[in-house]
C-alpha cells in the first residue's frame, strides 16, 4: 500500500496532463462545430450562424457516395485478406519456434514502420514495371499489406495467452488439429481477431498516402477529402464529410477496445 | 459413473477418417509441413509483393534519367545519388531531418506528463478514459486531423479570434514576421507545419512512454524520495532514465512518420519542400523515378541508423 | 495380460540433451505407478512420451500391447491431468468435463449425465455452470481430474497434479486419489518430485535421475534397500556412507546407507562421534554427528535426551539397518 502522500496527484502534473488531452481532442471537436456553420466561403470563427442544410446537400452528392462506397469495399476486402494473412503469421510465430522467426515478425511490421510514401511509391513503380493497370485491386493490394500488422499484433498477443498446454489438453482429450482449432483456439482468439479486423478496417478506411500512389483515377473518401484540402471548392460539404469520417472511425475503435479490454480475465490461467 | 455406451475399450483409437483426419495426422507427424502451410501465404504476399516492390525501387535508384529525352536509362550509375548532393536537394534533406528532430522533441515533452499521469495516477475508470483519450485521436482520420488544423490556423480561424479577444494579436504578427518560421499566416508557415506534425504524431509518443513508465515500480520512486532526493532529482536520476526506452520507441514513430510525410507540409506550410514532397513531385509530374527512388532511400537509411541505435538502447522492449 | 505401459530402450534427445536415455520400464495394468525424481530428470518427458506429446528418438513404446510411436495423442486412449490443469477458459466446468465426449460425438443428454456423474465423483456436484476462473486451485484440480476420468482412459497420467496445492489440501487429495484409483481400477501414472507423496501413494516407484531410471520397486524396497547413493539420498534423505567409513563400521568396503531414524545414541558399545549441531523438527530432533570427517544425521524421537553441541557421544544401529549398496554405487 502506498501512503496518502504518494497517492495525491501533483497539481502541476494534473494540469499538464489535462492540457495535453485537450490539445488532442479540441481540434477534432472543432470539426463538429464547422459542420453546422452557415459560412461557406471561408473558415470564419466563430461561425456567423448554424444550419443543418449542409447535411442535406452532402446527402445528395453522388461523388461523396461513390467515394464512400469505394472506401467501404476496399476496407472490407483488405480486412479479410489481412485477417487471413495476419492470423496465419501470428499462429506460426507464436506456436512454433523456427529459424527466421524474428525476420518474419520484422517483415510484418515493416509496412507501417517505413514511411507510407515508400510503400506507396514502391508499389506504384512495381505496378508500372509489371504493366499492371491501376484498379480497385491495386488499392486493395496496398491496403492489405499494411493492415496485416494490425491483425497480427492483436492475434500474437492473444495467442501468447492461449497456453500450449490448452492445445495439448484438447489433443489429449481426443481432438485432432482441426477440432482443436475449431473448439479451443478459435473461441480463445476470436475477440482478438474481431478487434484486429475492426482496427484494420479503420486503418484502411482512413488511409491516404499509399492510396494516392495505387489508386489511379478512382477516389476513396480520403482521396476525395485530400482534393478538397488542396483545392477547396465545397467547404461545407467537406466539413460534413470530415465529421462523418470521425464518427465512422470511432465506432470500430471503441468496439475493438471493448473486445480486448477483458482479455486478461478470459484466459487467466495457464502459464 | 454409469458405463457410457461410447466409451472405447482399446488402447489406440481409430482416426476420425476423411480428409480432415488424414491432414490432421499428416500435420501432427510433420509439424514443419504445418508451419510451411501457415507461412506460405503471408510470406508470398509480404515477401514477394512488398519486399519485391521495395527492391525494385532500390534498383531504380541506381538508374538515371536522360536529360534530353526524359526517359529512364536502365544502366547502373551512382549519378542519381550524386544529384541528391545538389544544394537544393541537400536543403530539402536537412530541412526534413531538422523538422523531424524538433517534432520528436516537442512530442516527447508534451507526451511525458500525459503518459506519467496515466501510468501512475489514473486508476480504474480514469485509466480507461486516458487510454481511449489517446487511442481515439491516434486512430481517427489523419486527413480530418490535418483539416481541423487548417480551420484552426486559418487567418479568420479560431486561433486568431482567441488572440484577438485577448488583445494579443501582436504576438502572432511578431512571430510571423520572423524569418524561416514566419509567413503570411500560420497556415502557410513552417510554424504551422510543425504544430500539425506534433499534433498528428503525439499519440504515437504517448503510448510507448506510458508502457515504459508502467513498468517502473512505484516503490522505486519512493525509495529515491526516501533516500533524500528532491522530486526534481528523482525525475532526472530515476524516472527519466527508466522512461528513456519508451521515449526512444516513440521517437521511432514520430521521426519516421515526419520524414516520410508529404501531405501536411503541402496543405499547411510554405513552398519549401520536404523529402516526401520531393519524392511525390519527382515520380509524378517530373517522371524522374530514379531521383524519386534515391530520395526514398534517404529516410530508409536514416531510419536504419536510428533503429540500430535504438536497439542498442533497448527501446524495442517498450514497444 | 500385457503391461499397461512398456518402454524398451526408449530415448528422447533434444539436440545434445538426453532427456530420456535408454529407459526400460514396465507398468502393470491397474497399478498406481509413481515416477519420482528431481526436475530435469526425465520423468515428465517419459509421461509426455506415453501421452504422445513427444516421440521417442529411438526405442519402442507399447500401451496395452499396442505400438504407440507414430500414434497422435488424440488417438491414444490415455488422458492427462496437467500440472497447470489446462482447463479451457472459454468453457464452463460441465463443458470442460464433457469435452472429450463432445469430440467423440456423444449426444447432449449423455454428455450432461456423464459430466455430472464425473463431477460428483470428484466431490464437485452442481459446479457445472461455473467458469474455471471462478474456482479455487483445489477445485480446478478436481475438474481436471473429472475431465480426464470421464473418458474412462486405459491409463491416466498425472503431471505433478498436487504441486500447486497447500499442504493440507494436498494430503486430502493424496488420500482421495488413492481411493479413486482402487475403485476405478484404472492404471495411474503419477509424476512427482516429492518423495513423501510417491512413498505414500504409489504401488511401485521408478526413481529417475539424469534421464535414466535408477531403481524401480515398491515404496518399501526403495526406502529400505536403495540401490545407489542417489536413491538413498533422494528418497528419505538417508545417510550415505563412503566405502572407507563402511569398512570401519561394518568391515565391508562398499557404499552403504543408514536411515537417520535407525540410529540410537548413548549405547556404550557404539562408535565414537562428535555432535556438530542439533535442530528441533517438532515430532523429532535432528542431531548432526561428525564421524571421522563424515556427516551423519540422526533423528531422535521427541522426549529422548538431546546432546549439546560439541559433546562426544557414542552411536549404534540395528545390524540390518546398515544397507550395503556395492562398491560402485
Amino acid at each position: 500500500m502506498r501512503s496518502d502522500k504518494q497517492n495525491r496527484t501533483p497539481m502541476g502534473l494534473k494540469i499538464a496532463a489535462g492540457i495535453g488531452l485537450a490539445f488532442l481532442h479540441l481540434p477534432i471537436l472543432l470539426i463538429f462545430l464547422y459542420a453546422f456553420t452557415t459560412e461557406d466561403k471561408s473558415y470564419q470563427f466563430p461561425p456567423p450562424g448554424l444550419t443543418l442544410k449542409w447535411f442535406a446537400v452532402t446527402w445528395n452528392r453522388p461523388d461523396v457516395w461513390e467515394a464512400l462506397s469505394l472506401s467501404v469495399r476496399v476496407a472490407s476486402i483488405s480486412t479479410v485478406v489481412a485477417l487471413v494473412l495476419g492470423t496465419l503469421c501470428a499462429a506460426a510465430i507464436s506456436q512454433t519456434k523456427f529459424f527466421g522467426r524474428e525476420a518474419i515478425s520484422l517483415l510484418v511490421i515493416l509496412p507501417i514502420a517505413l514511411p507510407g510514401i515508400i510503400t506507396g511509391i514502391s508499389l506504384r513503380s512495381a505496378f508500372n514495371l509489371a504493366e499492371i493497370p491501376f484498379s480497385f485491386w491495386t488499392i486493395v493490394l496496398g491496403h492489405a499489406t499494411f493492415c496485416v500488422v494490425v491483425v497480427y499484433n492483436n492475434a500474437v498477443a492473444r495467442f501468447r495467452r492461449v497456453s500450449g498446454s490448452l492445445i495439448e489438453a484438447s489433443m489429449d482429450l481426443g481432438a485432432d488439429g482441426f477440432q482443436t482449432f475449431r473448439h479451443v483456439i478459435l473461441p480463445n482468439i476470436g475477440t482478438a481477431l474481431l478487434a484486429g479486423g475492426m482496427l484494420a478496417f479503420a486503418l484502411s478506411f482512413d488511409e491516404v498516402i499509399v492510396t494516392t500512389f495505387t489508386a489511379g483515377q478512382q477516389a476513396t473518401l480520403p482521396i476525395w477529402m485530400l482534393e478538397e484540402l488542396v483545392r477547396p471548392r465545397q467547404r461545407p460539404v467537406t466539413n460534413v464529410v470530415a465529421m462523418v469520417v470521425v464518427l465512422v472511425t470511432f465506432l470500430p475503435i471503441l468496439a475493438a477496445y471493448y473486445l480486448t479490454r477483458d482479455g486478461d480475465q478470459i484466459s487467466g490461467q495457464g502459464k | 459413473m454409469s458405463s457410457a455406451a461410447s466409451a472405447p475399450s482399446a488402447a489406440m483409437l481409430p482416426g476420425r477418417g476423411g480428409l480432415g483426419g488424414a491432414l490432421s495426422d499428416a500435420f501432427w507427424r510433420n509439424p514443419k509441413l504445418l508451419l510451411f502451410v501457415m507461412l506460405t501465404p503471408p510470406l508470398l504476399w509480404l515477401g514477394i509483393i512488398y519486399l519485391g516492390s521495395l527492391f525494385a525501387l532500390l534498383i531504380q535508384s541506381f538508374f538515371s534519367i536522360d536529360e534530353f529525352s526524359g526517359l529512364v536509362v536502365r544502366e547502373f550509375t551512382l549519378k542519381t545519388y550524386g544529384e541528391l548532393l545538389r544544394p537544393s536537394n541537400l536543403d530539402i534533406i536537412v530541412r526534413t531531418v531538422t523538422m523531424a528532430g524538433l517534432v520528436t522533441i516537442a512530442s516527447a515533452i508534451i507526451a511525458f506528463p500525459i503518459a506519467y499521469f496515466a501510468a501512475r495516477y489514473a486508476k480504474g475508470r480514469w485509466k480507461a478514459v486516458f487510454y481511449l483519450g489517446v487511442m481515439l485521436p491516434l486512430w481517427s482520420s489523419y486527413l480530418v486531423k490535418v483539416y481541423a488544423w487548417k480551420l484552426i490556423l486559418a487567418k479568420e480561424g479560431i486561433l486568431s479570434w482567441i488572440f484577438d479577444k485577448l488583445h494579443l494579436t501582436f504576438l502572432i504578427e511578431g512571430w510571423l514576421a520572423l524569418p524561416v518560421v514566419g509567413g503570411n499566416s500560420l497556415s502557410v508557415s513552417l510554424t504551422g507545419t510543425f504544430l500539425v506534425f506534433v499534433y498528428v504524431w503525439l499519440p504515437f509518443m504517448i503510448l510507448p512512454v506510458q508502457a515504459a513508465l508502467e513498468r517502473v515500480p512505484g516503490n522505486l520512486l519512493e525509495a529515491s524520495a526516501d533516500l533524500g532526493a528532491s522530486p526534481r532529482q528523482t525525475f532526472v536520476n530515476v524516472l527519466l532514465p527508466l522512461a528513456l526506452p519508451g521515449i526512444i520507441a516513440g521517437s521511432i514513430f514520430t521521426f519516421s512518420l515526419t520524414l516520410g510525410d508529404y501531405i501536411i507540409p503541402q496543405i499547411i506550410g510554405t513552398s519549401h519542400r520536404f523529402i516526401g514532397m520531393a519524392v511525390y513531385a519527382h515520380q509524378g509530374t517530373a517522371g524522374n523515378i530514379p531521383l524519386a527512388a534515391a530520395f526514398t532511400v534517404v529516410p530508409v537509411v536514416i531510419m536504419g541508423i536510428y533503429l540500430w541505435l535504438a536497439k542498442r538502447a533497448g527501446a524495442f522492449n517498450a514497444l | 495380460m500385457p503391461y499397461a505401459v512398456s518402454f524398451q530402450q526408449v530415448s528422447r534427445h533434444f539436440g545434445t540433451v538426453r532427456a530420456v536415455d535408454a529407459v526400460d520400464l514396465e507398468i502393470e495394468a491397474g497399478e498406481f505407478f509413481a515416477m519420482l525424481g528431481p526436475s530435469g530428470s526425465g520423468k515428465t518427458t517419459c509421461l509426455r512420451l506415453i501421452a504422445g506429446f513427444e516421440q521417442p528418438t529411438s526405442g519402442h513404446i507399447e500401451i496395452f500391447g499396442e505400438t504407440a510411436e507414430g500414434v497422435p495423442p488424440y488417438r491414444r486412449n490415455v488422458n492427462t491431468v496437467f500440472q497447470d490443469y489446462a482447463l479451457f477458459p472459454h468453457l464452463n466446468v460441465a463443458d470442460n468435463v464433457a469435452y472429450g465426449l463432445m469430440i467423440r460425438g456423444a449426444g447432449k443428454a449423455e454428455r450432461t449425465r456423464e459430466a455430472e456423474a464425473a463431477l460428483e465423483m470428484v466431490k464437485l456436484p452442481g459446479y457445472g455452470a461455473r467458469k474455471p476462473g471462478q474456482l479455487s486451485g483445489g477445485q480446478r484440480q478436481r475438474v481436471a481430474l473429472a475431465r480426464a476420468l470421464v473418458n474412462k482412459p486405459k491409463v491416466l497420467l498425472l503431471d505433478e497434479p498436487l504441486g500447486a496445492l497447500d499442504l493440507k489440501l494436498r494430503e486430502q487429495m493424496q488420500e482421495e486419489l488413492k481411493v479413486l484409483q482402487k475403485a476405478l481400477g484404472i492404471t495411474f501414472v503419477f509424476v512427482t518430485h516429492d518423495q513423501g507423496e510417491a512413498l505414500s501413494m504409489a504401488d511401485r516407484i521408478a526413481v529417475f535421475n539424469e534421464g535414466r531410471i535408477m531403481q524401480t520397486g515398491t515404496p518399501e524396497e526403495i526406502y529400505r534397500r536403495p540401490r545407489t547413493r542417489f536413491v538413498a539420498d533422494f528418497v528419505g534423505s538417508s545417510n550415505v556412507l563412503s566405502p572407507q567409513l563402511t569398512e570401519r563400521l561394518a568391515g565391508v568396503a562398499e557404499w552403504s546407507s543408514l536411515r537417520p531414524e535407525d540410529i540410537r545414541l548413548g549405547d556404550e558399545s557404539g562408535q565414537d562421534a562428535t555432535v556438530t549441531g542439533t535442530s528441533f523438527l517438532g515430532s523429532a530432533t535432528r542431531v548432526t554427528l561428525d564421524v571421522s570427517g563424515e556427516k551423519i544425521n540422526v533423528l531422535l524421537p521427541s522426549g529422548a535426551p538431546v546432546p549439546s553441541q560439541g559433546e562426544s557421544v557414542r552411536f549404534s544401529w540395528d545390524k540390518n539397518a546398515l544397507h550395503l549398496m556395492g562398491a560402485g554405487a
